[in-house]
């Protein structure tokens, strides 16, 4: 739990992403006398997501937008990569940044495929290469490019607007995408998904990521580094979700985060530190009885059908499986990405029936399963370890640091001990 | 009248095949004028309450008054008869084209600039073919009226089946007065809805299916 930390995505992919740095930025906008946001300083490190939160009317979003010059400083300096924004011509600098906004504010006349391809478009590539690029772009966010590719945005979904949003926001490869309340627009459930997609494809692609958002909970969940604001975009705390939950900088950012952070620290775990439990698994047109065997000698009561590109499609018990081979599941399977929280874990898990869920890692790929067990065994260890580092923190720093009270130490303890 | 017209078909094509040249090139020069007063308006939204007051009083005109105030510049003939129909023809399209390049989403527009389009292209791009359907109901109104009032051009010795209703007027209580108006008027109104239709397919081949109702 130290500023410096590893961020945890430094999984798989290399760093495609670019350092931004914000030196002494300020907005005063014209007949008001207080500034919107006043002398911010802050680097965002290559390859991390940031997430900005903050009250409303906090300047989160001006900052967001003062990065490709929507909103152009009234004075300081921005920097990304090593290239002073303001030193590029304005629509040249924009092609290079990434802007995803709520609902993903796809033009309505425009097909998908063509509001993916703006951007590609403006940068002049050659039109094979623009087809091949909306097609691995789709791929990426799990959208079957036969048949979206052509649709028109009306014709989506909330979701997979989201998607071809996040989609078109990666078009040209930019090292840094700005979000602004990119999944403020869908249901819980939906939103769960888009975050973990999103999770997915930055472990693959290492962009730098600027993600405004109102719920602290996304932000714990999606950020290397999260970033709480005061008003005028004052600094309230910069750190690693684990600081900011461990030991807020001041009253404001324990107010923000609110009680009950220790059961917040659960959305700090990640599928991917729990032990996954292999599953049986089979693939569509496998015949029913070889596979029906395989579970029985495995002991499961039910195989994970995955489809050619192992994506798990369906969970169907033993007694459902009918017919000489395995057809493609009709339900609609909610898989978790390694990358979701515990919370998510558990949610998924309560709805489905299972006791467990089926985890997924890059392109949706199946890698296991996980069950009640294992979650209750990682959340008992984490309070542990959580109750061992607050009583050195608090022998160290005797007391500076907002140490969480007795109860919610308790509660933690409560939560882990029922399953036990 | 069937032998009134007969005999006379070829004056009867030559007129209404006028008006409806005169109308259309009127037209055409109205949307270009009325588009670029709407995207400038859009700009500067100050100027909204005057474009609206403008196009609301401009309709109130009577347009022989009109006509008799252009004479002086632009004397008789075509060139008064197509700038009296244009001016009509400018009002309902601008106040259409100012309500559909408005009424485009700001978000919308902020994530064309946001990408990197250029000003030129996020209107050329976005906002104009969002707003295309909207315009262009504002052409079919103006395209009906200007068939109408394009009928006043004969008065100033312009093209067009107005010549005939004229005609009608100044020969009244004459064999042929009562033949020469109706078939103009009739010639117009049959007109104007042919146009409306051609306008209609027009809107089909043009308006993204992305943004049909």
């Amino acid at each position: 739990m130290t500023a410096t930390e590893a961020a945890p995505s430094s999984a798989t992919g290399e760093v495609s992403g670019a350092e931004i740095r914000l030196e002494d930025v300020t907005k005063v906008y014209p007949g008001q006398k207080a500034p919107a946001v006043d002398g911010i300083s802050l680097t965002i490190p290559a390859g991390e997501i940031a997430m900005f939160v903050g009250p409303s009317g906090c300047g989160k979003t001006t900052t967001l937008k003062m990065i490709n010059r929507l909103i152009e400083p009234s004075s300081g300096t921005i920097v990304i990569g090593d290239q002073d924004v303001r030193k590029r011509g304005v629509d040249e600098l924009r092609r290079t940044i990434g802007y995803v906004i709520q609902g993903g504010s796809l033009f309505p006349h425009m097909t998908v495929a063509k509001n993916i391809a703006i951007v590609p478009k403006l940068l002049g590539w050659d039109d094979d290469r623009i087809v091949k690029r909306v097609d691995e772009l789709l791929d990426l966010v799990s959208l079957d490019p036969s048949r979206y590719r052509d649709r028109y945005p009306r014709e989506l979904s909330g979701g997979q607007q989201q998607r071809v949003g996040v989609a078109r926001g990666l078009a040209a490869d930019p090292p840094v995408i700005l979000m602004d309340e990119p999944f403020g627009a869908v249901d819980p459930i939906t939103r769960q998904r888009l975050q973990d997609e999103l999770l997915s494809i930055q472990r693959e692609l290492r962009k730098t990521i600027v993600c405004v958002t109102h719920d602290i909970d996304e932000a714990i969940k999606m950020g290397d580094r999260i970033l709480i604001l005061q008003e005028q975009a004052h600094i309230a705390q910069y750190d690693t979700p684990d600081v900011i939950l461990g030991s807020p900088a001041n009253e404001f950012v324990a107010d923000f985060v609110g009680a009950g952070s220790s059961l917040k620290q659960l959305s700090l775990a990640r599928i991917s530190e729990v032990e996954l439990r292999s599953a049986t698994t089979a693939r569509i047109g496998e015949r029913t009885a070889e596979v029906a065997q395989r579970a029985q000698a495995n002991g499961d009561l039910a195989v994970v059908v995955l489809d050619d590109r192992d994506r798990p499609r369906g969970w169907p018990w033993l007694r459902q499986l009918k017919g000489e081979t395995i057809v493609e599941p009709t339900e609609d399977l909610v898989n978790l990405d390694s990358r979701a929280t515990l919370n998510d874990a558990l949610d998924t898990m309560l709805s489905n029936g299972h006791g467990g869920a089926v985890v997924t890692g890059d392109r949706d790929a199946y890698l296991g399963v996980v069950d009640f067990v294992a979650v209750t065994d990682h959340m008992r260890d984490m309070q542990a370890r959580a109750n061992q580092s607050a009583a050195e923190a608090g022998s160290e720093t005797g007391g500076t640091r907002i140490a969480r009270s007795d109860d919610e130490i308790d509660h933690g303890t409560d939560l882990a001990g029922t399953d036990g | 009248m069937w032998d009134f017209i007969v005999d006379r078909r070829s004056q009867l094509l030559i007129n209404a095949f006028n008006h409806v040249y005169l109308v259309l090139l009127a037209v055409v020069f109205a949307t270009i004028i009325a588009v670029a007063l709407a995207v400038l308006v859009t700009r500067m939204p100050r100027l909204e309450p005057l474009a609206n007051a403008v196009s609301a009083i401009g309709l109130t005109i009577p347009s022989f008054a009109l006509i008799g105030l252009l004479l002086p510049a632009t004397g008789l003939g075509d060139t008064t008869a197509l700038v009296a129909v244009t001016f009509y023809a400018t009002l309902p399209i601008l106040r259409n084209a100012i309500v559909g390049l408005q009424g485009v989403d700001a978000n919308l527009m902020e994530s064309a600039r946001g990408m990197g389009l250029s000003e030129p292209a996020a209107l050329l791009r976005v906002r104009l073919p969002l707003a295309w359907p909207v315009i262009l109901a504002g052409i079919r109104v103006s395209v009906q009226m200007s068939m109408g009032i394009a009928a006043i051009a004969a008065y100033v010795l312009g093209p067009g089946l107005g010549v005939w209703i004229y005609t009608g007027l100044t020969q009244i209580g004459g064999k042929n007065a009562v033949n020469y108006a109706l078939t103009a008027t009739i010639a117009i109104v049959v007109l104007a809805l042919l146009l409306d239709l051609l306008l209609i397919l027009l809107g089909r081949v043009t308006t993204s299916k992305g943004i049909r109702v």
